[in-house]
């Protein structure tokens, strides 16, 4: 018992981190309609600014450089490349992120060379315990941070003018539009806020307790396993994208727990594979209609 | 996207035209027949790799092209057919060994079968793929990817494990070996030009014909095929299998050219890993998606490119050395990635449209625009 205990808490904080991810996926999605394959980018993008500046800055001032730096790459993305082909088939959109990831990505990973940081220097790999269950500091701390950033979201989505608007142009484009909604503002916020949040994501995902490694080409590939959070959940819904990365992360935990380490990457695929047999749009994603 | 790869197709069928003999079209397929016919006479035998290599992307790339450009099904599962094509190879090729599970049976026969062992598969996958759209799709099938990961690392009595892999049988054309015998890169050379050869035709002729029409009309409209009376999921599924098949051909060269097989250690860099899956997409796109000849083009840049970099400047200081050196692997991906943007931003035809517009103006030039009628 107490190890399910241990493992769901785990499993819930890996979760948040897929939450994170996965809900800069589907913001992404519902403002520019691309699936963003660059966004395991952005997560290094990030990680490396960190890793490059907490010898000078301290844990908290080279975190905050490291989000910025991510938001600020998923602006650029956004503003240079995406925009340019406003009207582009969405296939046509992801394989330009996945132009992009390949150049961004081999670049940091060159970069870091024969170095692999660990981030999070405040709470990695110092374990605590409540009675006879032991807890990773750093899902715990995840999963409060997460909470408190994805209510912070849903507050701004649901009250603040940018997610009035967002929500406007992703139920009508065009009507939004006729209403005075400028577009690009939306869009390049919305680019902005998933950059931050893969920015935030990352100082959980490069530390012992999360994957035992640092920041390398493994970080990528993890942020590669928010993409089953992100479809589980339906790729243009953002509660679903909540629901995704607890799907995803329990899956995970409980998987490496009672079945093996090396089955529980496959497990989430698995669980993914089932989920979209059923729903092909994901559980809360709304299904395209046709019409003849 | 579409309309250029409607634009592709158009263009191919007015070539097709009976009556006409052109003879640019026939100049640049003797060049091309001589230039892919004679290397093994004068090129050294790691410049042969390098052509192998070049080859196996190619028939990766023609399968994909059918399934995304034709079919208009996006698929990241490539590298995993290519792991079930090199490994059922293994196993039907090779004898019975103690934990090396094997069939024994005669080589040829053993490609046929792992070519038709991955199309299986590809159709047993197809109810997904009949179900799931774009790039919800694109995602599903990576999931392709890590299932094919785990077997290869926890099944070693058909895969070898991932420390020591297994052997590959030798390929026998009537007591002809292949794979063990002196000038066997020579040899490699050949076998690989003729399974090329034959997947750019058996390609070519399915996209000039029935089939070909069927994917199209699936991929830009689907009621309106369906209402057309095409069997759109059972259109979809033979488009997953053949490019499954393509692509468990490519997983057979690449046991060949590498004469083993090993499964991959992570699902990120390796022979089957998601890496390649990006590098064969990257591959028809900047050829142009759906043309099969920009899909060869496109997998001369990708695969060729480290290779020929390495040979020509592997031991000067174009490129630095040490663990932050930009390695020729590392500035090909620079180069395809770039590529993939530029491609989707400026010219979503890829090199099919560069060199379709190159033809043009050759053909007018040599025969006066007058009588290039049908050019758009």
């Amino acid at each position: 018992m107490n190890t399910f205990v241990q493992v769901v808490v785990n499993g819930l904080g890996k979760g948040a981190v897929y939450a994170l991810l996965a809900l800069g996926f589907v913001i992404i999605f519902k403002a520019s309609g691309v699936l963003n394959f660059a966004h395991g980018s952005l997560v290094l993008l990030g990680g490396y600014i960190v890793a490059r500046t907490q010898d000078d800055l301290g844990f908290l001032g080279s975190a905050v450089l490291g989000v910025i730096a991510a938001a600020a790459g998923a602006v650029i993305i956004e503003r240079v490349l995406v925009s340019r082909r406003p009207l582009a088939d969405p296939i046509a959109l992801a394989l330009l992120t996945i132009g992009v990831d390949v150049v961004m990505s081999e670049e940091i990973i060159r970069r870091l060379g024969e170095e692999i940081p660990f981030l999070g220097s405040p709470y990695d790999g110092k374990p605590f315990q409540i009675g006879s269950v032991t807890f990773f500091r750093t899902n715990v701390i995840a999963l409060g941070v997460g909470a408190v950033l994805v209510a912070a979201f849903f507050l701004a989505f649901r009250f603040t003018p940018w997610g009035v608007s967002m929500r406007a142009l992703a139920e009508n484009r065009e009507a939004a539009a006729l209403m005075g909604i400028h577009r690009w503002r939306v869009t390049a916020l919305a680019w902005c806020v998933a950059g931050a949040l893969a920015g935030v994501a990352v100082l959980f995902l490069a530390t012992q307790d999360f994957s035992g490694a640092g920041l390398s080409l493994g970080t990528h590939a993890i942020a590669l396993v928010a993409f089953p959070a992100a479809i589980v959940g339906g790729l243009d819904s953002t509660s679903g994208a909540i629901v995704g990365g607890v799907i995803v992360g329990l899956t995970e935990a409980l998987s490496a727990q009672y079945i093996s380490f090396e089955f529980s990457k496959v497990a989430v695929y698995m669980v993914m594979l089932a989920v979209l047999i059923v729903a092909p749009a994901g559980l809360f994603g709304t299904r395209e209609r046709t019409r003849v | 996207m579409s309309e250029h790869a409607l634009e592709t197709a158009a263009g191919n069928r007015a070539h097709a035209l009976p009556g006409r003999i052109d003879p640019m079209r026939w100049l640049v397929r003797i060049v091309l027949a001589v230039a892919v016919i004679t290397p093994p006479m004068y090129l050294s035998d790691s410049w042969l790799r390098v052509g192998a290599y070049v080859m196996i992307g190619a028939v990766a790339a023609i399968g994909l092209t059918l399934l995304t450009g034709q079919a208009g099904q996006l698929s990241l599962a490539t590298p995993f057919f290519m792991f079930v094509g090199g490994a059922s190879y293994c196993v039907l090729g090779s004898p019975h060994r103690p934990g090396r599970w094997g069939l024994g049976w005669p080589s040829l026969i053993a490609v046929v079968g792992a070519v038709l062992i991955a199309s299986v598969l590809g159709l047993v996958f197809a109810p997904v793929a009949g179900r799931v759209r774009g790039v919800y799709l694109g995602v599903a099938t990576l999931s392709l990817v890590y299932i094919g990961l785990y077997t290869g690392q926890k099944y070693d009595s058909i895969t070898g494990g991932t420390a020591s892999g297994r052997s590959v049988p030798d390929l026998k054309i009537f007591e002809f070996s292949v794979l063990r015998a002196g000038h066997r890169d020579e040899r490699i050379w050949y076998v690989f030009l003729v399974l090329t050869t034959l997947a750019y035709l058996l390609a070519q002729g399915a996209i000039n014909s029935r089939p070909g029409r069927a994917w199209r009309v699936v991929r830009d409209n689907e009621s309106a095929a369906a209402a057309l009376g095409v069997p759109v999921p059972r259109v979809r599924a033979e488009a997953f299998a053949i490019s499954s098949g393509y692509a468990g051909l490519a997983g057979v060269m690449t046991v060949f050219w590498y004469r083993l097989f090993k499964p991959d250690e992570s699902e990120f860099v390796g022979t089957y890993s998601i890496q390649v899956a990006i590098a064969i997409l990257a591959m028809i796109l900047i050829g142009g998606l759906g043309s099969v000849a920009g899909a060869i083009a496109g997998a001369a840049l990708v695969n060729g490119m480290p290779g020929a970099l390495n040979l020509w400047f592997g031991h000067s200081h174009v490129f630095g050395h040490g663990a932050k050196a930009v390695t020729p692997v590392i500035f090909t991906a620079f180069v395809y990635g770039t590529a993939i943007v530029l491609v989707v931003l400026f010219e979503p035809g890829g090199l099919a449209a560069l060199g379709r517009r190159v033809q043009r103006k050759l053909s007018r030039n040599l025969l006066g625009s007058s009588l290039i009628s049908e050019g758009n």
